[in-house]
């Protein structure tokens, strides 16, 4: 308050006028308007994040709420078949949350080890100049769009795959788990390298001080130390794997399955809703809320995933000053 | 206290301006699928002008998705010729589209089927009298791998479909079919559940509109099932003949009997003599006292007639004979159908194959 106040006067002074901006009110000077104009446009802002976060979860769970009035809780969450759209319906979620487990186990798999390992390599042993390159090619990889990921996985992944394994679907979760692993693999990669940039230079020098070598110091205080970091950035990758929707919808094939099985078609949680919300499904009808069903559902696991991962956070936070 | 009054009203200005923004996204939301409908309801009533040059009016159509690219292709061409003439097309499907058409709402109703008993009720509960006409054919292929040489001739019964395809369907293998092919799951492909496709295909195979064993892989999209089927060695599927044939090289197209009569291989010439028996002919209902007497329509009507050979070649179906097409013209330039009737040009395409 004071440094803005004393910036204002001070440039008001400088230019050599101290003019109010209303004659009735010489109590706003210019800068102090358009402090407070920028003030409240910032809380409005952060207030309309809120604001989407309620107007969201109002419009899931009243339309959910239709659904829940023709299917009963007790089919959607423990039924095993899912068909909205045939004459015989049917509104189990259990397969649809299978296949949205195994893409995102698939995924993290393949992210989790190589963007840690990139991220290590990175702070840890690479020159500069590998780092500058290597850096910006992964900023590349993350702003490719899904959808070019989704053919990707389809027409390249998979036909490689089947290469070595004749009995893979077409479109399979395997594939589509893969390139959701390519997608997220930047951001843990970026994101787990500032975790380990941010290990103080003191707590290390030590650890080499001690005798240790390299390796030791990595496994022993980097990654500890860096623990609660590296667990948020999992979850949040978690995260935008479960909620990715076009790798699925193009690669993994829609086919509702009850399975574990990498290798066969499935649908996920994201897919469903899509092809609930793409269809000509009359709005009103069963099938038509169920897309609001899932998608409660589906913020409820990732709600659930955020707070294991502030818990984990908690715990594991070690503290060194 | 003016500082914080100022800023007060800033502050509502702001949250309210957002709230605002998300409101209307929203609301365009909400309206997104009734959009389309919508837009031909807003246009004014047909304004009754005498039969002048150049033709004025509008003609307002719905229905199916199937048909849909043909009418719209010809709403285009009819567009550039009568540029006085507003031609709306709306995707409400066949079904949709039908409750619209038989309240009078709508002048044409695209339908890949046709029109019901129950909304020829319908109609003549409101006094909508209506002619139907035969405007393309449409073929269903039955599809396998390139190298899948398992069925005798190539060929397939539609009774052989039809234990494949029904609800909860105890064939899972390809050694479920005959003991003697291979103990492999069989990997199905087949029309989205919002496709015409999908509708006809369980109607005509399984014999109940939009019942069908839930656990293939489903796409309203054609070239995902032709690159499904493509790939997957003990993959079947169904396909619309205007995929599949531009895809002979990569898949298997079998021949198809029914009721043990001969097998018949699809292609354009047994799709339009209806020998093959998985093909089905699409329509236009036209609302028939408007026919009498809105000129634009009836202008629009024979241009269609007239032009959709050309039509259904651009968007890859199946044209009828060329002599129905003109004689379906005479029979609408001389009025000679009769009311509530889609038998006259129907029982003209039948009699042509």
């Amino acid at each position: 308050m004071e440094s803005r106040d004393r910036e204002g006067v001070d440039i008001e002074e400088r230019k050599g006028y101290q003019k109010p901006i209303y004659s009735y009110s010489s109590y706003i000077t210019k800068g102090e308007l358009i402090d407070s104009i920028v003030r409240y446009a910032l809380l409005g802002a952060s207030v309309s994040t809120v604001i989407a976060i309620i107007v969201i979860s109002y419009s899931l769970i009243s339309e959910s709420m239709n659904f829940f009035t023709h299917i009963s809780p007790y089919e959607f969450f423990f039924g095993t078949k899912w068909a909205a759209f045939f004459d015989d319906k049917s509104f189990g979620i259990l397969p649809l949350l299978a296949g949205t487990m195994l893409t995102t186990v698939i995924a993290l798999g393949f992210a989790i080890p190589i963007g840690i390992g990139a991220a290590v390599f990175l702070s840890e042993y690479a020159p500069v100049h590998i780092r500058k390159l290597v850096k910006p090619v992964l900023e590349i990889l993350a702003g490719i769009p899904t959808v070019v990921y989704g053919y990707f996985a389809l027409y390249f992944i998979t036909p490689n795959l089947q290469a070595f394994i004749p009995d893979l679907y077409t479109y399979n979760a395997l594939a589509a788990g893969l390139a959701m692993g390519v997608m997220i693999t930047p951001t843990i990669a970026s994101l787990s390298e500032d975790a380990f940039y941010s290990v103080p230079q003191s707590i290390k020098a030590a650890g080499y001080a001690l005798g240790a070598r390299k390796s030791q110091v990595i496994l022993r205080i980097v990654i500890p130390y860096t623990l609660s970091a590296l667990s948020a950035v999992i979850i949040l990758a978690m995260g935008r794997a479960i909620g990715e929707t076009m790798i699925v919808t193009i690669a993994a094939g829609l086919r509702p399955s009850l399975t574990l099985n990498p290798f066969e078609s499935v649908m996920t949680m994201t897919a469903a809703i899509a092809q609930a919300a793409t269809g000509d499904s009359p709005r009103g009808t069963v099938e038509y809320t169920s897309l609001f069903a899932v998608g409660v559902y589906l913020f409820a696991v990732v709600a659930v995933l955020n707070m294991i991962s502030g818990y984990l956070r908690r715990r594991w936070e070690i503290k060194y000053e | 206290m003016n500082k914080i009054v100022i800023a007060g009203i800033i502050a509502a200005v702001v949250v309210g301006v957002v709230v605002g923004v998300i409101g209307t996204t929203g609301i365009n939301k909400n309206s997104g699928t009734q959009g389309v409908t919508q837009s031909t309801e807003t246009q004014p009533q047909t304004v009754q002008q005498p039969a002048v040059t150049p033709l004025r009016g509008n003609v307002v159509i719905d229905g199916s998705s199937t048909v849909y690219p043909i009418t719209e292709y010809i709403a285009e061409k009819f567009s550039k010729v009568h540029k006085e003439v507003n031609v709306t097309v709306a995707i409400s499907g066949t079904g949709g589209g039908f409750k619209r058409f038989v309240v009078n709402e709508t002048d044409i109703n695209d339908a890949s089927r046709p029109i019901t008993d129950k909304e020829k009720e319908s109609a003549s509960a409101s006094n909508v009298r209506w002619i139907g006409i035969p405007v393309a054919l449409e073929g269903l292929t039955i599809v396998v791998h390139k190298n899948n040489n398992l069925f005798a001739n190539d060929c397939i019964s539609v009774e052989e479909l039809r234990e494949i395809w029904k609800p909860d369907s105890s064939i899972k293998l390809w050694s479920d079919i005959k003991p003697e092919y291979p103990r492999q799951e069989i990997r199905l492909y087949g029309a989205g559940p919002d496709s015409g496709t999908f509708d006809y295909f369980t109607e005509k195979v399984v014999g109940k509109a939009r019942s069908s064993r839930t656990d293939y892989i489903p796409s309203e999209d054609d070239n995902v099932l032709v690159q499904g089927v493509a790939r997957d060695r003990y993959a079947l599927g169904y396909i619309p003949l205007a995929y599949s044939e531009h895809a002979v090289d990569r898949l298997k197209i079998l021949k198809v009997s029914e009721k043990g009569g001969e097998c018949v291989f699809p292609t354009n010439e047994t799709v339009t003599e209806g020998k093959y028996p998985l093909s089905r002919p699409l329509f236009i209902y036209v609302n028939y006292d408007k026919l009498q007497s809105k000129p634009e329509l009836k202008e629009f009507v024979l241009f269609y007639l007239e032009n959709a050979k050309e039509a259904v070649n651009a968007v890859k179906y199946v044209p009828l004979a060329d002599k129905y097409y003109t004689e379906a013209v005479k029979i609408i330039r001389n009025e000679r159908y009769g009311i509530n009737d889609d038998t006259t040009l129907t029982n003209l395409y039948k009699s042509i194959k």
